[in-house]
């Protein structure tokens, strides 16, 4: 019990000594904690159901961020704005994530325990083939009705996409003033609500058959599941969260960086999920919570902590990156290490 | 089947290399040029993508970790700056330097990757991702004293780009250049790579090469034999380590500039896809798959620069880049398929 802890301990050490350095308000850091805790949550929980069915750490989540972004763009496309435009960009969005999700599951299968080097791979393929349509594709093979999104060139979508017509639609419902703390309950709620939801879908058959494929691929075929489709359903519901995660983030920051926004959630997620105390042999929504709240306490203290102990920002920046990627190298050492047990 | 699954990222190459060629030709971009330019390009990238052999021979896996080797190169190479060395010399004396750094980052590495067995591949990528932030640290506050590798402002911690033209920049591109029919051949260039890949080969002749390719072809089999696996599998990963080392070195003479910081962090990716269209899968690689493999890959890589500035958007070059080299590799994850324990 104590190992598991840990991770989440030496967080916890390190965000407070770079807190103290940082000179940071309280208030400013948490106000800020909660904005990463709505823009990234859904996403870090995106995670838990793949690592559940053994598959590892789903790093295609980026396929689902791509799928909502493309979602976005078409509803932008045809000038849809407010309520109905939300409810459409989810509606493409998550279609179209169902179809990769089941795409990717099915490529997975072929990789049995090799699935999380093949899933950033997957990622990286499908960050070209979306910037392919969105950069080329767009203007010349595909007619954009809305021309204000485009470049000048008449070639390409701009890099910057307003999204005026959704700012503060959700993030400003219920918000609450506690003194100088701002909490967007009902956003707050929403990501709760995801984090109820999963946990309710680990105790129903289907999570627990999850559950049994993640522990041995053999005991659960052997039990009569058809284990293979099992994979491909936490795989699909993976990206379906995913996608709807990119969702809340985008809508959160207002603005849609055409194409950069995707780039790295795999990783941040990622990375916040193991700071959670999550490892790849078990990870709960617990982990999930408690990851972003440790992860984004750190990652928006350090910049501020380097400047002041070494007097250049960018230390702090590269010791921002190094703990993203480090925390994952480092999960991933350790979770190797004990998954080499007999069973 | 099996024969037919390995030409496939051969055969899409070749035809889009063909087809590359064709609009080169009639966009009238002078074809000598592109084929000097591919000869220097397969030495300048053959040898990082050689590096991958020792790893992959020894079944630990296509070496995404090859930042830190490229680290360890960069760190030969700003010292061999810092006390400015000329010429080939200076190149050599950064190969020089390079080597017990590279040895020590291999030991260290290859000593984590024998704990992962499995999941080398991930953790490998992870590892170098994670390096990478690490080392830019050293670079910010490093004591290298040279003004010509600092900022110039401040004069502290080293320039993102560093210039080679005063130093070694080309010592071995220009190595016994002889003009063939305007085709300009880098011979003293296309032999040291021929070189370090015959090395290599006479290495897998010798009792512990061997032991090495039996580690790879069967773990089961090489324990009978008496073979100490870990000790071997540390060994392919230091071999890797090290001629990334040297890869970096001849790649960042070639191209004129010493590239620092966030650089090396994708360098892994084309060098793997290179050795996968060359044919390698998994164990069994030959020296065969990375000449063709790096040439291959690096003249697409050539010669779709200019065409799409030609005929289109100029980014069309690097998503397509990114499109076949991510392409490739999952192509090769999925036909290769799991490893089973």
């Amino acid at each position: 019990m104590k190992s598991v802890l840990r991770v989440p301990l030496i967080f916890a050490g390190i965000s407070c000594l770079a807190f103290a350095f940082s000179g940071m308000s309280l208030s400013f850091v948490a106000n800020e904690v909660i904005t990463r805790f709505i823009r990234d949550g859904v996403m870090v929980m995106a995670l838990i159901i793949p690592i559940r069915a053994g598959m590892g750490v789903n790093f295609s989540i980026v396929v689902g961020a791509l799928c909502a972004q493309v979602g976005l763009i078409l509803v932008l496309d045809f000038g849809l704005g407010g309520l109905t435009g939300l409810f459409a960009m989810a509606a493409i969005g998550l279609a179209l994530s169902l179809v990769m999700g089941i795409a990717i599951g099915i490529c997975l299968n072929r990789v049995k325990n090799r699935e999380m080097i093949t899933t950033i791979i997957i990622g990286f393929v499908a960050t070209a083939v979306y910037q392919l349509i969105f950069m080329v594709g767009y203007g010349t093979v595909i007619r954009p009705t809305n021309q204000e999104m485009m470049l000048s060139r008449g070639i390409g979508i701009r890099n910057m996409v307003d999204l005026e017509m959704f700012r503060g639609l959700l993030d400003r419902l219920w918000l609450v003033k506690l003194g100088s703390l701002e909490i967007p309950v009902f956003m707050v709620l929403a990501v709760t609500g995801f984090g109820l939801v999963i946990k309710y879908l680990n105790l129903t058959r289907l999570g627990k058959a999850f559950a049994v494929v993640g522990q041995s691929f053999e005991k659960a075929q052997a039990l009569g599941l058809d284990a293979d489709m099992i994979r491909i359903k936490a795989l699909v519901l993976s990206t379906l969260i995913a996608c709807l995660g990119h969702l809340f983030y985008i809508l959160n920051i207002g603005m849609l960086n055409v194409y950069t926004a995707h780039m790295n959630t795999d990783i941040f997620s990622c990375a916040a999920l193991f700071a959670g105390g999550a490892t790849l042999a078990r990870a709960r929504v617990r982990h999930a919570v408690f990851g972003i709240v440790l992860f984004h306490s750190l990652f928006i203290v350090s910049p501020q902590a380097g400047q002041n102990v070494f007097g250049n920002p960018a230390l702090g920046e590269y010791f921002r990156s190094f703990v993203a990627y480090g925390t994952i190298a480092f999960a991933l050492i350790l979770n190797a290490g004990t998954a080499e047990k007999p069973v | 089947m099996k024969n037919l699954g390995v030409q496939i990222p051969q055969a899409v190459i070749i035809v889009f290399l063909a087809v590359m060629t064709g609009a080169a030709v009639w966009l009238e971009i002078p074809l000598t040029w592109i084929f000097s330019d591919a000869l220097v390009r397969l030495a300048m990238n053959g040898v990082l993508v050689l590096s991958l052999v020792p790893m992959l021979k020894a079944g630990v896996g296509i070496n995404f970790g090859l930042p830190i080797g490229v680290v360890g190169g960069l760190m030969g190479m700003c010292i061999s700056v810092n006390f400015g060395f000329k010429g080939i010399g200076g190149l050599a004396m950064a190969m020089a330097f390079s080597l017990p750094v590279a040895l020590a980052l291999g030991t260290g590495y290859g000593a984590v990757l024998n704990r992962v067995k499995g999941k080398e591949e991930i953790t490998a990528t992870f590892l170098g991702f994670s390096f990478i932030p690490l080392m830019n640290f050293f670079w910010t506050v490093a004591p290298f004293s040279n003004p010509a590798m600092l900022w110039p402002i401040g004069g502290k911690g080293l320039r993102p780009v560093i210039g080679l033209k005063k130093f070694f920049a080309k010592s071995l591109n220009d190595l016994w250049l002889v003009d063939i029919a305007g085709v300009r051949v880098p011979v003293g260039f296309l032999l040291f790579f021929f070189l370090l890949c015959i090395l290599l080969v006479l290495f897998f002749r010798t009792r512990t090469g061997r032991a090495m390719t039996a580690v790879g072809e069967s773990e089961d089999f090489a324990r009978l034999a008496g073979i100490r696996i870990p000790g071997i599998r540390i060994l392919a990963v230091i071999l890797s380590t090290i001629i990334a080392a040297l890869g970096i070195c001849v790649y960042a003479q070639s191209y004129g500039f010493l590239e620092l910081y966030d650089a090396p962090l994708m360098m892994a990716f084309p060098a793997a896809s290179a050795i996968l269209v060359g044919g390698s899968m998994g164990r069994h690689t030959k020296m065969a798959h990375v000449v063709l493999g790096t040439f291959l890959f690096q003249t697409t890589y050539l010669i779709s620069g200019p065409i799409a500035n030609e005929l289109m958007v100029p980014e069309v070059a690097e998503i397509f880049r990114l499109m076949i080299t991510n392409g490739i590799i999952l192509y090769a994850l999925l036909y290769e398929g799991g490893k089973t324990k």
